[in-house]
């Protein structure tokens, strides 16, 4: 500053400010560094700890009883089929009842809907995302399997069966396959739908021929995330779907199941922790296969969202 | 009308004019768009049932107990003496830690992706990084917490499965949701705001303290009150760190710094242990505590919706 009040050219020097306050800025630009780089120590450590005690898991234990037929972890039946197919049952019975519903949801909202209805219906399905998964397992063991699952299943269906859980998964992933669906139609430019409009076409078939089409990508993304989320769901699964004690390779929805989840959180609930055992690194190597799986469900819904992104 | 009048009065102009000006929708877009109100309608009308009878499974623990005592007894396995406040408490610490641990790290990462970073492959990574983890199944952090948090601890106290434990646990599973929500609010700041700042010559941390906050804190805020209530719902990484799922004594002497270094249950995992028992009483007993968990988690989502509506604003 000086340098210019005596009339002498100003320098870059002039103009960078005191070394005190350049120093603040270096020393919060790292620390905001830092922080966000704790996202990728997270990653490293949930990598390194289900690997590491997966590994030890892969080595102590007998591979055959990975396919003995069923999971029962205190007796060394770690039947791998058995839990995977629990999980593919229940959340393919959540994607049948997400979809239609989700996606209606999504159509009427996005083109049907008049503002002030938005207004009111978005709120009202942030609640229903909002609701705790434990409560909406309580809520399938006294209403939903004893009163809807079953009159839908043939004969005597038991109280805990992977029918009635799926359900309730799907009811839970409805809210967010119905919201990013939503906002893939809504990035669709109005001047196609009025193109639409334009040649005569009524709402149906501007909604389902055009608006559909051009936003199938972020739907296809909805669907995915969805699936990842119902595969990853908890506590409706571990509370309604039965199989507490282990369970028996069975696609069969009308009986009770056991999901990769709920595996992981019987052990967990039953098992003394303290003690290091090979029980409870089953845990581990179930976490890492279940890991593997919704990072790559994820990661193929992130590039299709990135395809409508870059299309509008 | 006026053309077709003109026209003279032919088959085919009389069905121009039918379909021209008809009154009637046609049967099929009727049925669509009842399809489409119908399955919200199914959706909402699940979320009513659910409310109400929850409500109603509630209320023999109202009209026998009253709130008080249900509210301030800890877990027992006689449902007439069985409560909620050991659940609460350590619901109520959870959420303290989740808080003091979540906002500066959520923000300053968020301020930092969204103000600070270049676009480079770094920072691609980092924000792919970030959209992965707000994916990983809250279980899996249950994984981590029990496999890097509980070990650590195992070295310095005789009960590893404590509070802070769960607390720290999770706070990894909410960690993401507040970096994303925080940078979507950074990024709705429109880049004049930035520049008038650049321009009367402050630094980047000048603006961002002075021009770019103040305006992006309402949907800060708004985004971590309702990453707040998801995390007092969460389950399964407290079933995984040891949230007692059966009644544990305490000691009446001891102070909240034993509580947090010992064992605890959070409201939640009163939730998931209650419903398993056979006994019907206790289905009661699990309806009132669910009642209680969602008058809190829904208060809360209320709040930010309120907060949100209030202080949006449209550039």
């Amino acid at each position: 500053m000086t340098a210019s009040q005596q009339g002498a050219p100003l320098t870059i020097g002039d103009l960078r400010g005191s070394a005190g306050r350049r120093r603040r800025e270096l020393v919060i630009r790292t620390l905001f560094f830092l922080a966000a780089g704790t996202a990728v120590l997270i990653s490293a450590l949930i990598v390194l700890t289900l690997v590491g005690e997966a590994v030890i898991f892969i080595t102590k234990v007998d591979l055959s009883s990975l396919l003995s037929g069923s999971w029962q972890p205190r007796a060394g039946n770690y039947d791998m089929p058995s839990i995977i197919a629990g999980t593919f049952v229940v959340a393919v019975i959540a994607m049948l009842v997400a979809t239609p519903l989700g996606l209606g949801a999504a159509i009427f909202l996005a083109e049907y809907a008049s503002p002030r209805v938005r207004r009111t219906i978005k709120p009202i399905l942030e609640i229903l995302a909002a609701i705790p998964s434990v409560v909406l397992g309580f809520f399938t063991l006294t209403v939903l399997s004893p009163r809807v699952i079953d009159v839908i299943c043939p004969g005597p269906t038991p109280l805990f069966n992977m029918a009635g859980a799926g359900v309730a998964v799907g009811i839970l992933i409805t809210p967010l396959v119905a919201s990013i669906a939503e906002d893939a139609m809504y990035a669709v430019p109005s001047s196609l739908r009025e193109a639409s409009f334009g040649l005569g076409a009524r709402k149906r078939s501007t909604s389902l021929r055009i608006v559909f089409p051009a936003a199938v990508s972020g739907i296809v993304a909805a669907l995915i995330v969805g699936f990842s989320r119902a595969i990853g769901e908890t506590m409706i699964v571990a509370l309604a779907a039965g199989g507490v004690g282990g369970a028996v390779f069975n696609l069969n929805p009308c009986l009770p199941g056991q999901t990769m989840t709920a595996a992981m959180t019987a052990l967990a609930v039953g098992s003394d922790q303290a003690g290091g055992g090979i029980a409870s690194a089953s845990l581990f190597f179930v976490g890492l296969l279940l890991f593997a799986m919704t990072l790559t469900l994820n990661l193929v819904s992130e590039r299709f969202v990135r395809r409508i992104r870059s299309a509008y | 009308m006026a053309v077709t009048t003109g026209i003279r009065t032919s088959a085919t102009s009389a069905a121009v004019q039918r379909a021209l000006t008809g009154q009637s929708r046609p049967v099929g877009e009727w049925i669509f768009q009842g399809l489409l109100f119908l399955s919200l309608l199914v959706a909402l009308g699940m979320l009513a049932w659910l409310l109400s009878d929850v409500f109603i499974r509630s209320m023999p623990v109202w009209e026998q107990r009253g709130v008080v005592s249900f509210v301030t007894s800890n877990l027992s396995s006689d449902p007439e003496k069985a409560g909620i406040a050991q659940g609460l408490f350590g619901s109520v610490m959870l959420m303290v830690i989740v808080i003091v641990l979540i906002i500066p790290i959520g923000v300053a990462a968020a301020i930092y992706l969204e103000e600070y970073a270049t676009d480079n492959w770094l920072t691609r990574f980092l924000n792919t990084t970030v959209r992965n983890l707000a994916g990983v199944p809250a279980v899996v952090y249950g994984l981590l917490g029990l496999g890097v948090f509980v070990a650590v601890m195992r070295n310095f106290t005789n009960s590893p499965l404590n509070l802070l434990v769960g607390g720290l646990t999770l706070s990894l599973v909410v960690l993401p949701i507040v970096i994303i929500t925080a940078a979507e609010a950074l990024r709705s700041v429109p880049r004049s705001i930035r520049e008038a700042g650049f321009g009367v010559g402050a630094t980047k941390w000048e603006v961002v303290r002075s021009h770019v906050l103040p305006y992006a804190a309402p949907g800060i805020f708004t985004g971590i009150i309702l990453t707040i209530a998801r995390a007092i719902g969460e389950t399964a990484p407290l079933l995984l760190v040891g949230a007692a799922v059966a009644g544990f004594g305490q000691a009446a002497s001891a102070g909240v710094v034993d509580k947090i270094l010992g064992p605890y249950t959070a409201l939640p995992t009163t939730i998931f242990s209650w419903a398993r028992l056979p006994q019907s009483e206790f289905r009661a007993l699990t309806a009132a505590a669910i009642v209680v968990l969602l008058v809190v988690v829904l208060l809360i989502n209320a709040i930010a919706i309120i907060l949100r509506n209030r202080y949006e604003r449209r550039w």
